[in-house]
């Protein structure tokens, strides 16, 4: 009777408008492969500076590179960063809280201590330290994301695997003569997923703006690789001729960030059982 | 002898040491018997209950011995306990709510245990599992096998929980107080289905419950259990008839009677059950019992026997007195 009922998003408006943003982001990246207006990294001298115009739609930067084309390429970058970084997060993480959640005493200890010490420095310092230790660049700016995420993941894991391994049907399983490995798999992970979604959307818009943190102090993306924060750190340079340049990439990583975290928050909206349960 | 359980005892871990939740209990079950477990919250029946399965919570400390078909399981690995559990002992749970999992089907869930101790394929399980289900006597079990549980009313997730239970002719099977979850009516129906599924497999069930009515309308032996101490075990007849021991007197004494006269109030059993156990010099009920001396502080009660197989466990067992 009620499958309709059951999938009934909720929360509708942050839901839409979060998939909307997100959608365009993903978009550009997707065109960006194909085609931009400019090869994004073709400097034109002649041409710097110029305000925007039906041939440079946002204009051109100090050097004359097309920003359009910019942060259409620029997109992918936040893309990649994001899903590789958000990917360790969840593979590392979420073996991890399972193993605490499962293994109890010394090792879930352990574990968590662990994670706590790698959580208690914030994220960009924890990869600033990584990218200053192991060199600047896109791969070592995900790995230190990627590391960031790992704690966060892990501790969600275990304190939600935690609540479905004391449910009733956990110990059925038990009963019926499971093993840890089908109860994870059959019973615990099918049951918190919905927070390791909503956890990792919003993983996903912290990534992004740590890479347009580190690529702004030139850890990240290195030229010729394009990315909105390398574009912000360009942009200081000029800000009093054209404060423009600084707007775009910004604006960029403000509706893409305000997107997954409003996604973030429709899908936990929609995927909550016990939110729907009050109407 | 099915299962012959002699001096077990659990700990479980608590701060500044280790607490006992079950002590010194003792008890057999032959094929096809029901033992009724009765005692107040926290008197150690569903930790008894876990012990069987060794499914006691993490940190808990198990002695004594637990002997099923003639095999030790104090001790027994966890691989070869997993290979018992749902196939030789079964357990059905109080809450039919949240003891099965949202997320699966019905179907799926009674077919699980198929699958894993009698290796059967997926579709075989699926098949077997809807003549379970029609054999629990659910209404529809092609309907029920494809359903969620939260489609399902509380009575008819109590059915395929049971359906899960027997579904590979458990020996034994554990009812945790399987109907209290469940209004009057329904936990009748319940209990009913459970005597007739014993007496068609021979299956011993050990029922775990506060309720004394259902102890004595479904069991041939029952026990009395407090502190995690057994007081008193014997037929149910003669316990619920002719108690040897204060508290199970007490206990009789407190339940509501059709007949009583308007406006009496229910007696109740003074204080409260010992948190820790402080009184393990003497008796446990020693200070809540109103035959109390002094010996029953100081000294463990010992064993009295009357006639076949009753036992109390008291210092004045000859002093109590008949129900009114």
């Amino acid at each position: 009777m009620s499958h309709a009922l059951r999938f009934r998003p909720r929360g509708g408006a942050s839901l839409w408008l979060g998939a909307a943003l997100v959608g365009a982001l993903i978009a550009a990246a997707a065109v960006s492969l194909v085609w931009t207006p400019y090869p994004p990294a073709a400097i034109d001298i002649p041409h710097r500076l110029a305000p925007p115009s039906a041939a440079h739609w946002f204009g051109t930067d100090n050097l004359g590179r097309d920003v359009a084309s910019e942060i259409l390429a620029g997109s992918r970058i936040s893309i990649l960063v994001g899903v590789v970084a958000v990917s360790i997060g969840l593979a590392f993480g979420v073996a991890l809280g399972l193993l605490a959640a499962f293994a109890k005493g010394l090792t879930e200890d352990g574990i968590m201590k662990l994670s706590d010490f790698v959580f208690a420095f914030p994220a960009l310092l924890t990869a600033i330290m990584l990218t200053s230790t192991l060199g600047p660049g896109v791969v070592n700016a995900i790995i230190a994301i990627g590391v960031y995420n790992v704690p966060v993941i892990a501790k969600l894991t275990r304190a939600t695997a935690n609540g479905v391994l004391s449910r009733e049907y956990s110990l059925a399983a038990r009963a019926a003569g499971r093993g840890p490995v089908a109860i994870a798999f059959d019973h615990v992970l099918p049951n918190i997923a919905p927070a390791l979604i909503v956890q990792a959307t919003i993983q996903f818009a912290i990534a992004i703006l740590a890479e347009a943190a580190l690529s702004y102090l030139g850890l990240g993306a290195q030229p010729p690789q394009t990315s909105w924060g390398k574009m912000l750190a360009d942009a200081q340079n000029v800000l009093y001729n054209a404060p423009r340049l600084a707007l775009y990439p910004g604006v960029a990583i403000a509706l893409s960030v305000l997107g997954l975290n409003l996604l973030g928050d429709g899908l936990r909206d929609a995927l909550d059982p016990k939110l729907k349960a009050r109407t | 002898m099915l299962l012959e359980v002699a001096e077990l005892a659990v700990d479980l871990p608590a701060p500044g040491g280790s607490q006992r939740v079950v002590d010194r209990t003792s008890f057999s079950l032959a094929e096809g018997e029901s033992l009724g477990v009765v005692g107040e919250s926290g008197s150690g029946k569903t930790m008894t209950a876990l012990a069987l399965m060794a499914l006691t919570p993490e940190g808990a400390q198990v002695s004594g011995s637990i002997r099923f078909e003639e095999r030790e399981l104090v001790g027994l690995g966890e691989e070869t306990m997993r290979q018992l559990r749902g196939d030789r002992i079964a357990m059905i749970f109080q809450e039919p709510m949240t003891a099965l999992n949202p997320l699966h089907s019905v179907g799926a869930q009674v077919a699980e245990p198929l699958m894993l101790h009698r290796g059967l394929a997926k579709g075989d399980a699926r098949q077997r599992a809807i003549e379970l289900l029609e054999r629990v006597r659910l209404a529809e079990p092609e309907r029920a096998a494809r359903s969620y549980p939260f489609a399902l009313s509380g009575g008819e997730r109590q059915r395929a929980m049971i359906a899960m239970a027997i579904g590979c002719s458990p020996r034994l099977v554990i009812a945790d107080e399987p109907t209290t979850a469940l209004d009057v009516t329904v936990q009748a129906r319940i209990l009913a289905l459970i005597d007739g599924l014993r007496a068609e497999s021979g299956m011993a069930i050990l029922l775990v419950s506060h309720d004394l009515a259902v102890i004595a309308g479904h069991c041939d032996r029952v026990m009395v259990m407090y502190a995690g101490v057994i007081m008193e075990s014997g037929p149910v007849d003669a316990v619920l008839r002719r108690p040897r021991n204060p508290y199970t007197l007490a206990l009789l004494e407190a339940r509501p009677r059709p007949g009583a006269p308007r406006g009496a109030r229910l007696a109740t059993i003074p204080g409260a059950p010992p948190a820790a156990p402080e009184h393990r010099a003497g008796c446990p009920f020693a200070g809540r019992c109103a035959l109390t001396l002094d010996q029953c502080w100081t000294t463990p009660p010992p064993q009295v026997t009357f006639g076949a197989n009753h036992m109390s466990r008291c210092h004045r067992a000859g002093d109590v007195g008949f129900v009114r």
